[in-house]
């Protein structure tokens, strides 16, 4: 995941630059509701199928896909930019003489797929050459020609520019109302139309929404060259407009007045919060750095979640596909087999590519296979991993767990991980009874600084603001919190994990992996959890 | 559609911009191939091709501005474009800040292309990644990596006659090793603009070497030591800091360059005097496009002379309004050093630490651009000038402004390829009191 990914996409949207990019051609807001015909995707798909046979591939996929975004980008009083674009292309993946091939192209006609096609296969042929054992493709069930819509209420692309510009505006003024000194807010919509047509038989067509609505604040105090920021604490979802109702039902509100949000997002009432936020961290105290029992709120764990448990149960890290880049992984084959203890009894985490408004979902993954759920780690004991077509076979399985997915037509697919989260506690808990319980700790909410080594033990994780707990109770903000941890120690110190009325998902746009790098969205779930004597370091230093 | 020679990009950009009934029009037109092939476990797992080219239209009409891109070129195609930003710009709120396009300008050439990368095949990156394989195959070791290479071209137009075009060629590889019972690993990289200066067999034998070397790891302390960067293990801290010299941040005091009281740090002191920062378009070994991307010229600029703050990064709208000349964004980074090798480095140091790579870093603090990350891949303890044993992976919280105030020697600055950045020039870096705060058992 990367966070500079991101702003090195705001910088480009607002800066007078206007290169063309991958993130698509700009095009205009009406032509955001049209899709493809579905006979045209089928042609296409079709001559790519047919060209890849006589070619001599013994396996295609094609994915026909429009990747359409939206950006509604402000700074403080002034909208910078507002940005349609789409990417529109096929991409072309088969296997010949046992070896992968993959070839990409924009142009919309027969000819040029069935090129595509040929090149892909030339390609794989040309691999194969050097290849010491074929790819062994898990088999999965042509599930002819079906559809599926994620489940949103309001397709914000409908959603005129007028009222998404009126939105930021108000909550930018908001913000400043409230004392910020800068305040930079964003409206981001993904809608991924994707078509898949493969040799085993199947025609899918998903048509995939995504929203995120992130906000930053700033306090300066210019006397003694001080500032801060605080970023909201809404969480990226697979679902439509009807995130930024800010329903009362979604709102998870701190003995303190903290709230943090669920399925929906209020997201002025988060930028007056944000301001305020903001202002009190120019005078909160460092933290005293020692061992602390913490209280992590969903959208904080959320990334601790994906960095030391997603990540390493990807199988290709595991099997060293990714040894180059992303890195291996500590929870090794034979750890599985001999009952690895990942976390305390409590931990049950799962992967799921069906949870309704999470980033992941969909029906079917990237090359065909049916989505679902799937234990990981079970009653603290690591399980199984995640894996695709081509690595099922390594681990025993005769299917994949259906994690493939590229981020464009022109990416090839590959492993990525699915929504993995950790299941709610079985006994009714709040946050509240966990901070009553806590002697000597710290409350975290939202995401900040993240880092964790190419094996994925060694972690360092910061958050939006933290929270001092003495004897039960929520003191005041503290700030400079950096918590390190080294993973199985980490869940094996889980000690309470809130039930499920707490809850939510954190999620995020910018999973990196791969080279050629690619992108994936994907959420986590989870309840307020509880982590007893963490190590946390004082990030304070000065620079003279 | 591939790569367009300078007269077919002219046609299309001059079409264009004739199209446009808006105050002004700006176009800029890229496109290229690029080609990769992926290895792992000691097999090639992915290759592809990618071609694309793409258009895109700025217009504006007083302060409102709209941008539409397309990727079909026929006359129709053009004129919808430059009608679809017309559109845009129409419902476009007022931008307060917006700034007229560049007039005509000129550039010198800047040598970015090689004929050697723009000619490579499928077959040649196969060969290349089974260069990587077969030596490693050979001692029992096991080869992972990725070879990206591409040719593209960039032209650019607007409607006060300024036009701009160039080719380039650029490819990357890395390659790590790991010991086949993964308690060693090594790693390599390199960037070259002419593929006909890289030879895979000859880089894969470093990344053997250091896989071999670092088996059974000690654990040192976490601690304050005297580290040597490698110039890939430093340039993701460097580049890191290189993203927040905004002169904007800096006057609106949220930068680490901003001054108490107000201003930014310009003539201020901030690091050892030895530390001498630049870009520059026409440098040899990192060669990049005479323009940035409002089409201003780039020129040869020094960042930080003499461990001072020598300049910051304007928008053209923040020069305007600071009453400061219009300057290009830095298209490349340039570190100086002196003629050692780190080899040289090494053989100087009584007792410290060879970082090879870096990895994960992140801002824990940008008020003091306090990075964290790890060691990977190669890190050695030196005793008495000699690589003495293999130490495990450290994590780090350091600032790279710190770190350059701690200089102890810099070896001599060279073409980095790392996992963070790109077109840098950066020397190996002999530094003091690198703070390490926790051990990895990662390798």
């Amino acid at each position: 995941m990367d966070r500079r990914d991101f702003l090195a996409l705001s910088t480009f949207f607002t800066g007078a630059a206007l290169s063309p990019s991958i993130f698509g051609k700009a095009i205009a807001a009406s032509q955001l509701q049209d899709a493809i015909d579905i006979a045209v995707k089928k042609r296409l798909s079709d001559a790519a199928l047919t060209s890849a046979k006589a070619a001599g591939a013994t396996y295609c996929d094609v994915r026909v896909g429009r990747y359409l975004r939206q950006f509604v980008i402000t700074r403080d009083r002034n909208v910078q930019n507002i940005v349609n674009t789409e990417s529109t292309g096929s991409g072309v993946r088969v296997i010949a003489d046992g070896a992968w091939g993959f070839a990409a192209t924009n142009a919309m006609t027969e000819d040029a797929v069935a090129d595509a096609a040929r090149q892909a296969t030339a390609m794989a042929k040309a691999n194969a050459r050097t290849q010491l054992k074929p790819v062994q493709l898990a088999p999965t069930p042509g599930v002819g020609e079906v559809s599926w819509r994620t489940p949103i209420k309001k397709n914000a692309m409908d959603v005129p520019i007028a009222d998404k510009v009126d939105l930021l505006m108000d909550v930018n003024e908001a913000a400043f109302a409230a004392g910020a000194n800068f305040v930079n807010s964003l409206l981001f919509l993904v809608n991924e139309q994707k078509y898949l047509a493969s040799s085993d038989g199947s025609y899918i067509d998903q048509d995939v929404h995504r929203i995120w609505a992130p906000i930053t604040v700033t306090a300066v105090d210019m006397a003694t060259g001080k500032f801060r920021s605080r970023e909201g604490l809404s969480a990226p979802m697979g679902l439509g407009w009807e995130y930024m109702d800010g329903r009362p039902e979604d709102k998870f509100v701190l003995s303190n007045g903290l709230t943090t949000y669920g399925n929906s997002y209020d997201m002025k009432e988060d930028a007056i919060a944000a301001a305020n936020d903001a202002k009190e961290k120019l005078k909160a105290p460092s933290v005293k750095p020692g061992k602390y029992d913490l209280v992590l709120d969903p959208n904080h764990l959320g990334l601790t979640i994906h960095e030391s448990v997603g990540h390493p149960l990807e199988l290709d890290r595991v099997l060293g596909y990714e040894a180059n880049y992303a890195g291996t992984s500590f929870a090794t084959l034979d750890k599985r087999d001999a009952g690895f203890k990942y976390g305390s009894e409590i931990v049950n985490l799962f992967a799921d590519k069906t949870q309704t408004g999470s980033l992941g979902a969909v029906a079917y993954d990237d090359e065909g296979v049916k989505t679902k759920r799937w234990d990981l780690v079970k009653d603290g004991i690591l399980v199984d991993y995640q894996t695709i077509r081509d690595q099922a076979h390594i681990v025993g399985k005769t299917e994949s767990d259906g994690c493939c997915y590229a981020d464009s037509w022109s990416s090839v697919q590959f492993q990525r991980m699915a929504n993995v989260s950790l299941a709610p506690g079985k006994t009714k808990m709040s946050p509240a009874d966990m901070i009553a319980g806590v002697e000597n700790g710290i409350y975290i909410a939202g995401r900040g600084s993240f880092s964790i080594d190419q094996q994925r033990y060694n972690a360092q994780f910061g958050g939006t603001v933290y929270y001092e707990i003495k004897n039960g109770k929520l003191g005041p903000m503290i700030e400079d919190v950096a918590y390190q941890m080294r993973t199985p120690e980490f869940w094996g110190a889980c000690s309470a994990i809130c039930d499920e009325s707490d809850y939510r998902m954190f999620g995020s746009f910018f999973d990196g992996k791969g080279q050629p790098s690619q992108v994936s969205a994907v959420s986590h779930g989870s309840s307020t959890t509880r982590f007893d004597g963490i190590n946390v370091i004082s990030t304070a230093r000065s620079l003279g | 559609m591939s790569i367009l020679t300078e007269a077919q990009a002219k046609a299309i950009l001059d079409k264009v911009i004739a199209f446009s009934t808006a105050d002004e029009c700006s176009a800029q037109l890229g496109g290229g191939i690029a080609g990769n092939v992926r290895f792992a476990r000691n097999d090639i797992s992915t290759a592809g091709i990618v071609d694309n080219t793409e258009l895109a239209v700025q217009v504006a009409f007083g302060k409102r501005v709209g941008t539409a891109t397309i990727n079909q070129f026929d006359d129709a195609s053009l004129e919808r474009v430059v009608r679809r930003a017309e559109d845009l710009a129409k419902l476009a709120p007022e931008n307060p800040e917006f700034v007229p396009a560049v007039g005509k300008q000129s550039y010198r050439v800047t040598e970015t292309f090689s004929a050697s990368t723009a000619a490579l095949t499928p077959e040649a990156r196969a060969k290349i990644a089974e260069a990587s394989i077969a030596p490693c195959r050979d001692k029992g070791l096991v080869a992972a990596g990725f070879l990206e290479d591409g040719t593209s071209f960039f032209a650019h137009a607007n409607s006060n006659g300024n036009y701009g075009y160039q080719q380039s060629t650029a490819a990357d590889y890395t390659c790590t090793v790991r010991t086949e019972d993964g308690r060693g690993s090594g790693w390599v990289g390199s960037s070259v603009q002419d593929i006909a200066a890289f030879d895979a067999g000859k880089d894969v034998q470093i990344a053997m070497r250091k896989a071999a070397a670092s088996v059974d790891a000690q654990a040192l302390e976490p601690g304050k030591y005297t580290v040597i960067l490698e110039p890939a293990a430093a340039a993701g801290l460097i580049s890191f800091m290189m993203n927040f010299f905004d002169a904007r941040s800096a006057d609106e005091g949220r930068s680490f360059l901003s001054k108490q009281g107000g201003g930014n740090k310009i003539g201020e002191q901030i690091m050892d005097p030895r530390v001498n920062i630049y870009t520059d378009p026409w440098n040899p070994a990192v060669p990049v496009l005479p323009w940035d991307g409002d089409g201003l010229p780039r020129e040869r600029t020094q960042i930080i002379d003499q461990g001072k703050v020598a300049n910051l990064e304007y928008s053209r709208f923040w020069a305007g309004k600071q009453g400061k000349p219009e300057t290009a964004g830095w298209g490349n980074v340039i570190m100086e050093g002196g003629t050692k090798s780190t080899a040289d480095l090494i053989a100087g140091t009584e007792r410290g630490i060879l970082v090879t790579r870096t990895w994960y870093i992140r801002m824990v603090d940008p008020q003091t651009v306090l990075l964290t990350g790890l060691t990977r891949d190669g890190t050695f303890y030196i005793e008495n000038g000699q690589l003495k044993y293999p130490i495990k992976n450290f994590r780090f919280n350091e600032s790279p402004v710190i770190m350059l105030n701690n200089i102890d020697e810099l070896g001599r600055s060279v073409r980095v390829k790392a996992d963070e950045g790109s077109s840098m020039m950066l020397p190996p870096m002999k530094l003091r009191d690198f703070t390490f705060t926790s051990l990895s058992d990662a390798v």
